[in-house]
């Protein structure tokens, strides 16, 4: 079975871990920020795979699913909170959420 | 029964910390029955442990009792134990039995007052530190009684403390008490290690052994001590405190400020009398103060409009009396003075209250007039307690105890002598002031309105004063008649005897003063006018000798002044820049808390590249 070339998986993972974080940073929808989120753990878990696949260990694949157990759990708190604050303050803008400033 | 003693002072401490503890939560009537009674059972087990003493005397007339042990440092121990003899069984008796009136006046007088529990609080506080300082058998006790009696001084002179002016009367008694405390502690500090003991009674007989007499150490000690007793006893040049304190409530006015606590001064120097004799300077020094502050005190009643402040003088010229007799020698009759004192000075303050209570509590005697009609109990009750302070002869115990002082002065030697000139002229003056108040008050016109009744308490507390300041002198009877010495006889073992004065003429003499006072006072007042004009003379004398403005310019304003010089120099520069630093730097890194997630984010990954970065490129 002809495996992914270590070079090209992790430049894909840094990709997309990178389009992730411009999406956090750049975003002020909340569920886009949650989104892009994801995108920066699947990213990670790329990664993870990758690296398994290279040395043939198990230990990628079990980081993956944990990866993805992580992912599951934060999607369900994230959106729950949103929707919390989608109550308060009647918008998904991220920065109209800015009362804890000093 | 003596086994009792460590109760009398822990009761009213401990109505105290109920009071206190309980506050806001008792009605005002278990606030009373507590306080008063606390006072009233400490009388009781204080009378019956004098009834036992007297009939039956313990080994050396000395009953101690060690409480604990405080500290054991290097053969250097000391405990706190309770010592009574004669000296403070007498003080005992006195601030428990008058104590225990003046709280029964107290729950009536103070009734519809905010506040009344804390009022009963620090007053048993106040007497659980009375007596503890004359129960001590060290020095260490006493002075923890001494601070204690400062304190509940403070407390209760600033007790209506809405009024800046009584918090700032309270602060200025305990400032200017707090100079002579510190020089008493120094005092004491010198007798424990140059005596190698706080025991009173040991330092005493160590200080006769050890030191000759007139010795500079010895000489400096009762130095410090003398000034520790003027502080607390308002005598020169610590006076100014006392007309300020009569601030507090009068019941605490005639307690604290009359009775028990200026009187300790008094009670200090009799109980290191020992120390005194071999300081012969000290003890002409203790003469010459009791009789200028008396004079003083004398002149600047004569001219004070406020019948409260009239009292405070005459309590300081009284006790210069006490001092004149310690300085001449005449112990037991200071003693006694001070007991004679503490019944009629009550009685006048606690009459005076009774008639404020009546009056929307008008104090000036100017705007009163004409009501021995309208108070009979409080005008009966004045007038015999301004004869025994004015020393009518025969009838009041000031009589007595002023002539036994008078007497012990006149046989003192030539220094002896012109204090003895100075207390006579002191007693015509005293009888003219008390006078001029009494006809001032209750005679001529009415101008002002009476209201209300007085209740059972106020009635037995006044009556019961009455006798005593009338019969209270009968203990002790000049040689020349009667010549009954109960007291001294009690005392002898204490004090060291005093002359006897067997010459009729210093006696007539005092009768013949104070009679001339009185008489004065009648032709001068008998038909009071207005206020006296505000002469330059009547006004030195109504500020007392001007004593507060000369301390005024002399030490608060360099203080001050110096204080606000000394608040820009250079050491006070760097901390101030320090604080300046911290709050700039605190200004900048709070303007990054901007409470944006997207912010923390960015913060976050940048943090984490560059940690990589360092990582991976060293």
């Amino acid at each position: 079975m002809a495996t992914a070339p270590l070079d090209q998986g992790l430049l894909l993972a840094a990709i997309l871990f990178a389009l992730g974080l411009a999406g956090v940073l750049v975003r002020r929808n909340l569920l886009f920020m949650l989104m892009s989120l994801e995108v920066m753990l699947n990213a990670a878990g790329i990664a993870f795979i990758v690296a398994g696949a290279r040395w043939a260990s198990p230990d990628g694949q079990i980081m993956f699913i944990l990866v993805l157990t992580f992912a599951a759990t934060e999607v369900s708190v994230g959106l729950a909170l949103i929707l919390l604050m989608h109550r308060r303050i009647t918008t998904l803008d991220a920065d109209a959420g800015d009362r804890l400033r000093g | 029964m003596r086994e009792l003693l460590w109760l009398v002072p822990t009761l009213p401490l401990l109505g105290s910390a109920i009071l206190m503890l309980g506050a806001g939560r008792l009605s005002t009537r278990v606030e009373a029955m507590i306080g008063a009674l606390s006072v009233g059972l400490a009388a009781i087990i204080a009378f019956t442990i004098a009834a036992g003493f007297l009939l039956y005397a313990p080994a050396g007339t000395v009953y101690e009792q060690t409480l604990w042990r405080w500290l054991d440092v290097g053969g250097f121990s000391a405990e706190i134990g309770l010592r009574l003899d004669a000296l403070s069984l007498v003080m005992m008796l006195v601030i428990t039995g008058v104590g225990f009136f003046i709280h029964l006046f107290a729950t009536e007088f103070m009734e519809g007052e905010e506040g009344y529990g804390r009022f009963f609080a620090h007053l048993n506080l106040f007497v659980a530190a009375m007596l503890l300082l004359v129960l001590a058998d060290d020095f260490l006790a006493l002075y923890a009684g001494w601070e204690g009696v400062g304190l509940g001084s403070y407390l209760l002179i600033g007790f209506w403390w809405r009024d800046p002016a009584n918090g700032l009367a309270a602060r200025k008694a305990f400032i200017v008490t707090r100079i002579g405390d510190t020089a008493l502690l120094i005092g004491l500090l010198l007798i424990a290690s140059r005596l190698g003991t706080l025991d009173i009674a040991g330092a005493m007989k160590n200080a006769s052994q050890t030191w000759q007499v007139g010795s500079p150490v010895a000489t400096v000690a009762a130095f410090l001590l003398l000034g520790g007793a003027v502080g607390k006893s308002a005598q020169l040049p610590l006076q100014t405190w006392l007309p300020d304190a009569m601030a507090g409530p009068t019941p605490v006015s005639a307690l604290i400020h009359a009775a028990t606590m200026v009187t300790a001064g008094v009670y200090l120097i009799a109980r290191t009398h020992a120390l005194f004799l071999i300081a012969p300077s000290a003890q002409l020094a203790v003469g010459v103060v009791g009789g200028a502050t008396l004079l003083l005190a004398g002149f600047s009643a004569l001219a004070q409009n406020d019948i409260k402040r009239i009292l405070a003088y005459s309590t300081m010229s009284q006790i210069g009396y006490m001092f004149l007799a310690l300085g001449v020698g005449a112990w037991s009759a200071a003693l006694f003075h001070l007991m004679t004192h503490a019944f009629f000075k009550a009685l006048l303050f606690l009459s005076a209250g009774a008639i404020t209570m009546r009056i929307h509590h008008e104090q000036n005697i100017f705007k009163m007039g004409g009501l021995a009609r309208r108070l009979p109990a409080a005008f009966w009750s004045f007038l015999i307690g301004s004869a025994a302070l004015a020393a009518l002869p025969l009838v009041t115990a000031g009589f007595y105890s002023k002539e036994a002082i008078l007497s012990g002065a006149w046989a003192d030697g030539t220094s002896g002598r012109v204090l003895w000139v100075a207390g006579i002229f002191g007693a015509f003056i005293t009888g003219l002031y008390i006078f001029r108040a009494v006809f001032i008050v209750f005679f001529g016109e009415e101008h002002t309105h009476v209201s209300g009744t007085y209740g059972w308490r106020v009635i037995v507390t006044l009556t019961v004063l009455s006798v005593l300041s009338v019969v209270g002198g009968l203990i002790e009877l000049p040689p020349v008649f009667g010549h009954v010495t109960l007291l001294s006889n009690l005392l002898a073992p204490v004090l060291p005897a005093t002359r006897e004065v067997t010459n009729l003429t210093p006696l007539l003499l005092a009768s013949l003063v104070a009679l001339l006072g009185i008489a004065l006072a009648a032709v001068l007042y008998w038909r009071p006018t207005r206020a006296p004009a505000e002469t330059p003379l009547w006004r030195f004398w109504h500020a007392a000798g001007g004593f507060d403005w000369l301390y005024d310019r002399l030490l608060v304003r360099p203080v001050l002044w110096a204080a606000r010089v000394g608040r820009n120099d250079v050491v006070d520069r760097v901390y101030d820049s320090i604080v300046w630093a911290t709050r700039v730097a605190h200004q900048e890194v709070r303007r990054t808390q901007n409470g944006r997630v997207r912010w923390y984010t960015a913060g976050l990954a940048i943090g984490s590249i560059c940690l990589i970065a360092i990582a991976v490129l060293r």
